[in-house]
């Protein structure tokens, strides 16, 4: 990493920490909540879409196993919440490692493979609508009982430095990403399967272990969006809404680089926020999304990310 | 180093290779050459483990690796190159060529050294910060070369690496594959091109509808009856032997 880089990194760090300190109003830091949680699903949907090339429809799958694993835990049988929200993990990390491996061993690729986690995604909606364990279409409940120890805070700039922590922790995922081997055989498999086969990469290893980190990360996230607001149902917990959320962060931002999700879910939280202000209009936020997303593809295939490192290449900079 | 035994595979009624056999003596470089379609590159996906093969059997450096994965076979040592080049496109050429390179190397230091060693090796250090999908096709072979040469191999399988290549750039290929077997890789190679074979390989097998025809050396070869009606037809070996001036 350049010494500019690392600058920008450590200056980026600070204005995050002190950020709460100075937005005006619970409403704001709220809104900053949502933006790095949607940066955090963003870079678990980038891991297994952008890094390995492994465009999912139904990563939302993750995040629902994920919330209902810990939720469970939690309201059903009186788990305290943070140790909850391990299991939340291993729960996303077993379905993503199970829907890897299905689809990878039956060698669904592309728009196929995304057909698949899409239709995975409504069976586990239908699954919960109408299991007992998971009280069906009423959803559940966490009993309000805003102390730390229970994950619940009264304070959303509490809720802003987990989120937080969230995002640093899977910024260093695709950090490493980038510089390891693993991540290495992700590309090479992203870019050409034959290939990197030929070079001594178990492909369907790989891809499955891909699918059960992302997984992992994205039933993390689950827990953190039942803690914040006491409840999932199954509309929420694997409407597809999220699962295109995750996909649109990513893309908009820069899918395969380690920047792209925040980048995205930054540029998406404003815009989200501007057409809210300026017209009541239900759904205009989405039209605008994909509005921007066709103008990306379009235009910018590396998305914002890329538009940085072209900038910063043509000033003679590297490393962008 | 490879002993390939009767090998057969089979698309619909078509036998693209048709009970092969095949050695490759450590240290060597040997030829597989045929005209199109002969069943060459089905052949090297069958040794190499891109197609089963329906029967037969495929022992390499002492063990029985009939029909393994292919990432298998190249952790074992026998990599082979594409004929349609494959390159990792939007990656750097030291990317391209590290993929290589980390299936010996656990450290980033260590599979960056190793490839930008093997990328100067074959002619492209100059190259390295070249994303893969602007090479030409001169560049595309060498980098196909690096990458499989960066993985360490015993065995290399060459498909075509000089097919589309100019005079100018054949030589330098082929001064590149001969310095690689002296440094210690026993090549198989497939090749079109008939002059390229001559200069480099021992051993030549020639292939044709599956069936391997002849083998020997590239001069015996090159006068064998069989492979000239191979190539040119039947009948082509008794004209040009009856001093068919008028050709």
């Amino acid at each position: 990493m350049s010494a500019r880089a690392r600058l920008l990194l450590a200056l980026g760090a600070v204005a995050a920490l002190a950020l709460p300190l100075v937005l005006p109003s619970n409403y704001a830091v709220n809104v900053a909540v949502m933006i790095l949680f949607s940066a955090f699903l963003g870079q678990a949907w980038n891991i297994a879409g952008g890094f390995a090339g492994q465009t999912s429809f139904g990563h939302v799958v993750f995040f629902g196993t994920g919330a209902y694993a810990s939720t469970i835990l939690h309201a059903t049988w009186g788990w305290n919440p943070w140790l909850a929200w391990p299991m939340a993990a291993l729960a996303g990390g077993a379905v993503g490692l199970g829907i890897g491996a299905l689809a990878f061993r039956a060698g669904l690729r592309g728009s196929y493979f995304a057909l698949v986690t899409l239709a995975f995604a409504e069976v586990f909606r239908i699954l919960a609508n109408s299991a007992e364990f998971t009280r069906g279409g009423l959803g559940i409940l966490i009993k309000a009982d805003a102390r730390a120890a229970n994950f619940q805070f009264r304070d959303p700039a509490w809720f802003y430095y987990v989120a937080l922590a969230l995002v640093a922790a899977s910024l260093a995922i695709a950090w490493w990403l980038r510089r390891s081997r693993f991540g290495a055989q992700l590309a090479a498999i992203r870019e050409n399967e034959d290939a990197a086969r030929a070079l001594g990469i178990d492909v369907l290893r790989a891809k499955t272990l891909c699918m059960g980190i992302s997984g992992a990360m994205a039933g993390a996230g689950g827990t953190f969006y039942a803690q914040k607001y006491l409840y999932i149902d199954p509309t929420i917990a694997f409407g597809v809404e999220k699962s295109v959320e995750m996909l649109l962060v990513s893309m908009i931002g820069g899918a395969g680089t380690v920047f792209g999700p925040l980048v995205g879910a930054v540029a998406l939280g404003f815009v989200g926020e501007a057409t809210r202000a300026l017209t009541s209009a239900q759904g205009l936020g989405l039209v605008v999304y994909g509005i921007i997303l066709v103008a990306i593809v379009a235009r910018l295939p590396d998305g914002l990310i890329g538009l940085f490192a072209r900038r910063a290449a043509r000033r003679g900079g590297r490393d962008a | 180093m490879l002993e390939v035994r009767g090998l057969t595979r089979a698309f619909g009624g078509l036998k693209a290779v048709d009970g092969v056999d095949l050695d490759v003596p450590e240290g060597a470089i040997v030829g597989l050459i045929g005209p199109n379609g002969a069943g060459k590159t089905t052949c090297f996906a069958a040794i190499a483990g891109f197609v089963k093969p329906d029967a037969g059997s495929v022992r390499f450096a002492g063990a029985d690796v009939t029909g393994r994965e292919p990432h298998v076979v190249a952790r074992a040592g026998m990599v082979r190159t594409f004929q349609i080049t494959q390159p990792f496109a939007r990656l750097s050429v030291r990317e391209n060529v590290m993929v290589g390179a980390w299936l010996r190397h656990a450290r980033r230091a260590e599979a960056e050294a190793a490839a930008e060693r093997v990328a100067r090796a074959v002619g492209m250090g100059a190259m390295l910060d070249m994303r893969a999908g602007d090479l030409t096709v001169a560049g595309r072979k060498r980098l196909e070369l690096a990458r499989a040469l960066a993985t360490a191999p015993r065995l290399l399988l060459l498909d075509e690496v000089m097919a589309g290549l100019n005079p100018t750039e054949v030589a330098e290929i082929v001064g590149v594959v001969r310095s690689i077997r002296d440094g210690g890789v026993t090549i198989l190679l497939i090749e079109h091109v008939m002059q390229a074979v001559v200069s480099l390989a021992e051993q030549v097998h020639v292939l044709n509808q599956g069936r391997i025809i002849a083998r020997g050396t590239p001069a015996a070869i090159a006068a064998d009856p069989a492979v000239v009606e191979a190539y040119l037809g039947h009948g082509a070996a008794a004209r040009l032997a009856g001093g068919g001036g008028g050709g």
